[in-house]
């Protein structure tokens, strides 16, 4: 054991404060400690799921500062002074996003393992471009793997969910 | 799952290259992280430091003197929607439109691309074909590498162990200057890239760089192929095309992988120049 220990770098804990899901977060993370770890395992958010662990699939998408990006290849110290949103930081006070609705009313998935990540890239996209073709929505969606819907479906309800958010005030 | 290292966050070029120079082989700098992380939790390496180069600024994108400068810590990101290479480099922009998925489009950088040397990477490729120069600094002096000699083999560059990518310069191309870029593939990453940059002036063309990646250890420039376009009318040129693509896929060192066959990655190289060629000048 004090040999194994002795082979690596001391322990170095980086403060890390930053905003999960609209609250000030504040922990110390190691250098090595990856972001869905910390979300999942440490601050039990455990919406973000482990998939292909190479950055492929998406199943671990969080929101940072707005943008996808893979937790399961994010070191954890990264997210200093950012905004971090997961899945559990969407619906607002109870009242669910209108991507979650509309994936629930149009079927947008199975065994929803995929579907967090699913729906938090779909939120960066229509962020960005509220109306976005087919194809733009392919191109950008194109990282997020589904094994059970076949996609057409999930197109769908972003489709959906794009046309009430822009319906909206 | 990562075994445990120490992170070091210098906030010079001179201080990352004494700590490179320091730790030598326990050190490797670290900026986007989406492909070190990977070979890391792999077990693959392991390194006792990392050197987060992320204070060093370095994701600038400017155009001075006819050469547009691109800090080697410009994400993916920041690149396809750089408005500056959207007018000057549009080949550039799509290829990186089209580099993995967005996630790793928002935090790989162009110069952690260009440093891991991964040998199915697209940026090399294209960089080679604009003539590019990387700049690896020391801090204290600097030299440029032009990208043609800069990938040595896979996962190998010719940057000494204490320098530093700082910057991509490419010489800004004229309106007579055609480039595009090219790749195949059906895994996540590309079997074989192509790219191709040429002049045409009163229709002939001239100048012209070609450079085939992916399909083996790393992007090379094909002078043989260049030199059967080069001084032809645009019509003569395309009809050399097929010669020149043969030519190409051979000296792409195509290896039979998990990406194809040695002769299915040959022929694709062939088909990507001819059909980048009437890309580029369409």
């Amino acid at each position: 054991m004090a040999t194994a220990t002795r082979r690596h770098a001391d322990t170095q804990a980086i403060p890390v404060s930053f905003t999960l899901n609209g609250r000030l977060q504040e922990i110390d993370v190691e250098p090595h400690e990856l972001l869905l770890d910390v979300v999942r395992d440490r601050l039990g958010l455990t919406g973000a799921k482990r998939s292909c662990d190479v950055e492929v699939c998406g199943a671990c998408t969080l929101l940072v500062d707005g943008r996808p990006v893979s937790a399961c290849t994010t070191l954890a110290f990264e997210v200093r002074g950012r905004s971090v949103m997961t899945i559990e930081g969407l619906a607002d006070n109870g009242k669910l996003h209108p991507l979650q609705e509309a994936f629930i009313e149009h079927g947008g998935f199975q065994c929803g393992f995929c579907t967090p990540g699913m729906i938090l890239a779909s939120k960066a996209l229509l962020d960005e471009n509220p109306n976005p073709s087919e194809e733009e929505l392919k191109h950008f969606m194109h990282g997020n793997i589904c094994r059970c819907t076949g996609y057409k479906k999930i197109i769908e309800s972003i489709m959906a969910a794009a046309k009430k958010m822009r319906g909206r005030p | 799952m990562l075994r445990r290292f120490r992170l070091e966050e210098p906030e010079s070029v001179a201080e990352v290259s004494e700590l490179l120079g320091r730790f030598g082989e326990n050190a490797k700098v670290y900026a986007g992280g989406t492909e070190l992380l990977l070979v890391m939790k792999e077990g693959l390496v392991q390194y006792e430091r990392l050197i987060n180069v992320k204070k060093l600024g370095l994701n600038q994108i400017s155009a001075e003197n006819g050469t547009l400068k691109i800090g080697a810590l410009c994400t993916h990101h920041e690149l396809e929607n750089s408005a500056l290479l959207q007018q000057q480099l549009p080949a550039l922009v799509k290829l990186e439109q089209n580099v993995a998925n967005v996630r790793v489009r928002q935090a790989g950088t162009i110069g952690g691309n260009l440093c891991f040397a991964e040998p199915h990477a697209d940026p090399g490729t294209l960089l080679m074909a604009l003539g590019a120069k990387l700049v690896a600094d020391k801090g204290a002096s600097k030299r440029e590498i032009l990208a043609e000699d800069f990938f040595v083999d896979a996962y190998e560059t010719s940057l000494a162990a204490d320098e530093v990518l700082t910057e991509i310069r490419v010489p800004t191309p004229g309106a007579n200057r055609k480039c595009a870029y090219l790749k195949f593939g059906y895994l996540e990453r590309p079997s074989v890239g192509v790219a191709i940059a040429f002049s045409l002036t009163g229709g002939g063309v001239s100048d012209v760089k070609i450079a085939a990646g992916c399909a083996g250890p790393a992007p090379k420039r094909v002078a043989e192929a260049e030199a059967l376009l080069n001084g032809k009318s645009k019509d003569e040129a395309s009809r050399s095309l097929a010669q020149a693509g043969a030519i190409a896929g051979k000296a792409s060192q195509a290896i039979s992988d998990l990406h194809g066959a040695q002769d299915y990655k040959e022929h694709i190289v062939g088909v990507l120049l001819k059909r980048a060629f009437q890309a580029a000048v369409s």
